[in-house]
């Protein structure tokens, strides 16, 4: 199984990556752009068919190390 | 006064910090983050600058997770001082023993210059040889330096007088190089044992080198 793990900067915490972007798509005239946020994603291959089972553990491994929930938010997505 | 500096893999300020501490007339010993535990007679652990195991997640994050770190956590707990300095900073804070986080650099950039900071609180042992509204000068070398912390959390910092140094210019008006919150650019828990800042006070021990403005900071720690 493969869990996709997509992380963010809370909303309300200025990312500061995201606005430069932003920034350099306005110079290019890409135009009706509102906001740009930057993100990062980490995928896992697992050896395991056991859905709760790896969303536990993908859950715990956001909290303990994978995120920093001070200042950012996780996603997690399985695809089989 | 005995001082046990840790170094992780990419810590690159250790000796710089045994230096500052040999100065002041302590007893250092480096530390290696495979120990379990530390030195049993210690008055302080300092978490040196650098950059533990690349930071390649985010800074600190890894090294949270290094065997000397529960041994520091512990100590931490039992009321021992614990100073974090730039990439130990970023450790405490990843480590939950102090509050808050430190993000990118607002600019993007890597900033290494030096810097005025404000004391804004001395009732510490860390900053109890500087008055408040003192203006001193320390180098920053650092590309994760963003102090954010939420409001409510800032608001407690506040009320226990945890912020302890904020950036500014030599008048001591608010400059703030990084995008900290309220250009906040050292802390301190509640029950003030755990220090931490970007600044180095460690690389500001000597005239000839810009500044010893760091002499009387780190000096507070060995009137215990």
């Amino acid at each position: 199984m493969t869990a996709i793990v997509n992380i963010s900067l809370k909303n309300g915490v200025l990312d500061s990556q995201g606005k430069a972007v932003h920034h350099a798509l306005d110079s290019l005239h890409f135009e009706g752009i509102k906001d740009v946020r930057v993100g990062k994603q980490i995928i896992l291959k697992i050896d395991s068919d056991d859905h709760d089972k790896v969303r536990a553990d993908v859950t715990q491994m956001c909290e303990d190390l994978l995120a920093n929930t001070v200042i950012e938010d996780y996603d997690i997505e399985l695809i089989k | 006064m005995k001082v046990a500096v840790l170094q992780f893999p990419g810590t690159n300020c250790e000796y710089d910090t045994v230096y500052a501490f040999k100065k002041l007339g302590a007893i250092t010993q480096v530390i290696w983050h495979k120990e379990e535990s530390l030195p049993e007679d210690i008055d302080l652990v300092v978490v040196a600058g650098g950059f533990s195991y690349g930071d390649y997640l985010r800074s600190g994050a890894i090294a949270k997770f290094s065997p000397i770190m529960k041994a520091v956590k512990e100590y931490a707990n039992n009321g021992g001082k614990v100073l974090g300095i730039c990439n130990g900073f970023q450790v405490l804070t990843e480590a939950r023993l102090l509050p808050g986080a430190l993000k990118r650099n607002e600019s993007l950039h890597f900033i290494s210059r030096h810097h005025n900071l404000k004391v804004v609180a001395n009732d510490n042992i860390f900053l109890e040889k500087l008055s408040v509204d003192d203006v001193i000068n320390v180098p920053i070398a650092h590309h994760d330096g963003n102090y954010f912390i939420d409001a409510e959390g800032l608001e407690e910092l506040y009320t226990n007088n945890q912020v302890l140094l904020k950036y500014t210019d030599a008048t001591g008006k608010i400059s703030n190089p990084n995008g900290s919150v309220d250009s906040i650019a050292g802390i301190c828990n509640k029950e003030k044992n755990v220090f931490g800042l970007m600044p180095h006070p460690e690389r500001a021990m000597e005239i000839l080198l810009g500044s010893d403005d760091g002499v009387k900071m780190l000096e507070g720690f060995l009137s215990a």
